[in-house]
């Protein structure tokens, strides 16, 4: 099984099989960290967003999983990465609506509001990066948009 | 901590007929392709046998995505199309917030409560006029 | 060890300190005026700096009169604990970070050491170099001390903010069966509209509510961001299965919700929490009946 106990895991982003333990992996690590079930929730959903991301634009890709602390408070950061052909117009990538893989087209701007931090580095032609954090008790939110 | 988060389900997803009303439960997480198959499944189901209303009751569902939740929506549209209607039954609190934040509040989409408030929905006569429709604010 | 005596006829290192303490008050309490931690906090006159500045060397001399350098429980430092967590409140609340509140507090040392050296050059070096350790100590406890204070009030601030948060607690009152009601009370911010959304919505479940109504009666004001959440709310609730009502909408709220052009799009409006009420009974399909007060006007 890919999903070991823990939080700190590497796992492989290449069918919609590897969705599922994604997902399964995200909401293990984040209940075990002590996110409530509603931030458990919106955690695993921006994960599931991104991964199918990282299948369908990046071709398959990875996705790591750690633990990382701020201040006493403990946090949960995903990394999806892809050797893509990256995202070409990042802005418009995140707006809402824009949609390139047939989608709702809910998914980069979608994910980025159910997580504290967001970021993506994108390099046409060799790949995309998107990391997201999350944290426990949450500081205070420096988030402007809505 | 995830006591429901059950084992992901591969192939088909059971349907139940109960009359005129299909009976579809969703549980723990499900694969895209199950999805996908699902939805294929209805409407045939639904064009073979006339049926009227489908209920796809979503409680044992832990997180609905973009891609699930649109399955949901054309699921709803399609059986709309073969003069059925659907309503989807249970969403967790959890998985709605989640969503409206994700910024799908699939507002043609019919909800109840549990599969009971779904199947006397389905009782009701259609509303024609949609002011008068209970849940079924237009976007 | 002869070579102690070679200063004079001293004491321990700790009394030597508290002397020099005693002895050099005046000018120790003049030099902490100058520096930011006394200047910037006691603004009204540098007399007054110097008076804070004496208390605390009066009670440095004491501690070390006690021979508890060490210990900041020690009783001479009770005397300064409040003007000391007056200090550093009015640092923190001037922007400091408590490490710069920590180092203002540390460069308190340097001039008191200086001068114990100019006091004590015909010390013998081993003499010396214990004096100034000693009075490292010291200062290093005073530091702490004052820390510790800081971080106490900082402490009793949070419970404080943590026991109003518990008063504005968000009540889910079932009105009826399948109708539930949540008054809100107070400004709601994001943290606290997210707790009334996630308990309005576990209610509905709990009480398998087919409605649920937010009254906002006792919420001053409606910006776009409350009214986001209150549209956020509505759309959660619709997803699963139930509709949500707004009530309570004062003139002056509806004045501002016109005046900044916020769309309250699909949320149902009512004025009162009993107009809501009948609307939502009228929906389940149950009829109030008005009866008149003398009873005549039954049907």
């Amino acid at each position: 099984m890919p999903t070991a106990a823990g939080v700190e895991a590497r796992l492989p982003i290449r069918s919609d099989m590897d969705l599922v333990w994604v997902r399964q992996h995200v909401r293990q690590a984040a209940a075990q960290l002590g996110f409530g079930l509603v931030d458990q929730t919106k955690l695993v959903t921006a994960a599931s967003e991104l991964a199918r991301n990282t299948l369908v634009h990046g071709g398959g890709g990875l996705m790591e999983a750690s633990h990382v602390t701020t201040g006493g408070a403990d946090g949960l950061r995903l990394a999806f990465s892809d050797s893509g052909p990256g995202i070409p117009d990042l802005d418009r990538a995140l707006s809402d609506g824009y949609t390139s893989g047939g989608g709702l087209g809910m998914g980069l701007g979608g994910a980025r509001r159910l997580v504290h931090d967001f970021e993506v580095e994108s390099v046409p032609g060799s790949g995309t990066t998107v990391r997201v954090t999350s944290w426990v008790t949450r500081p205070p939110r420096q988030r402007e948009d809505v | 901590m995830s006591e429901g988060f059950a084992r992901p389900v591969a192939g088909h997803v059971p349907v139940l007929r109960l009359g005129d009303v299909l009976l579809v439960t969703l549980q723990g997480d499900l694969y895209d392709s199950t999805a996908h198959q699902l939805q294929q499944d209805l409407s045939e189901t639904i064009a073979r046998n006339g049926v009227t209303g489908v209920v796809i009751d979503i409680s044992g569902v832990e997180i609905v995505d973009s891609f699930l939740g649109r399955v949901l929506a054309e699921t709803a549209a399609q059986t709309e199309l073969l003069a059925a209607r659907t309503v989807v039954a249970g969403m967790r609190p959890a998985v709605a917030i989640t969503l409206v934040e994700l910024g799908l509040t699939l507002p043609g989409l019919r909800t109840a409560l549990t599969t009971e408030a779904a199947m006397e929905l389905l009782a009701q006569p259609i509303v024609t006029s949609r002011s008068g429709g209970m849940r079924e604010e237009s976007p | 060890m002869p070579e102690h005596e070679a200063g004079g006829s001293l004491g321990t290192p700790t009394h030597e300190v508290r002397d020099f303490l005693r002895r050099r008050r005046e000018q120790i309490a003049q030099r902490w005026a100058d520096e930011p931690l006394f200047r910037t906090v006691f603004t009204v006159s540098r007399d007054e700096a110097v008076e804070a500045g004496k208390a605390v060397v009066d009670a440095l001399a004491q501690v070390a009169d006690a021979q508890r350098v060490e210990d900041p429980d020690a009783a001479g430092f009770s005397a300064v604990r409040e003007q000391l967590a007056r200090m550093g409140a009015a640092r923190s609340r001037a922007g400091l970070s408590a490490t710069q509140v920590a180092s203002e507090l540390a460069a308190l040392r340097p001039p008191v050491e200086n001068l114990l050296v100019a006091d004590l050059d015909q010390a013998s070096p081993e003499g010396l170099r214990e004096c100034s350790t000693t009075l490292t100590v010291l200062m290093g406890t005073l530091r702490l001390v004052a820390m510790q204070t800081a971080l106490s009030e900082v402490q009793a601030l949070t419970d404080r903010q943590r026991l109003q948060l518990l008063e504005v607690a968000t009540p889910v009152i079932k009105l009826w069966d399948g109708i539930v009601a949540v008054p809100l009370i107070g400004t709601l911010d994001s943290a606290r509209s997210q707790v009334v959304m996630e308990t309005l919505l576990n209610a509905v479940v709990e009480q398998h509510a087919r409605f649920a109504i937010l009254d906002i009666t006792g919420v001053p004001t409606v910006d776009s961001l409350v009214a986001q959440h209150l549209m956020k709310t509505v759309a959660a609730a619709r997803l699963m299965g139930a509709e949500c009502v707004v009530s309570g909408i004062r003139p002056a709220i509806a004045q501002t919700i016109v005046h900044l052009g916020l769309d309250l799009g699909t949320v149902k409006t009512r004025a009162s929490l009993a107009d809501a009420l009948g609307y939502c009974l009228h929906e389940l399909g149950t009829n109030i009946v008005h009866t008149a007060p003398d009873g005549a006007g039954r049907r």
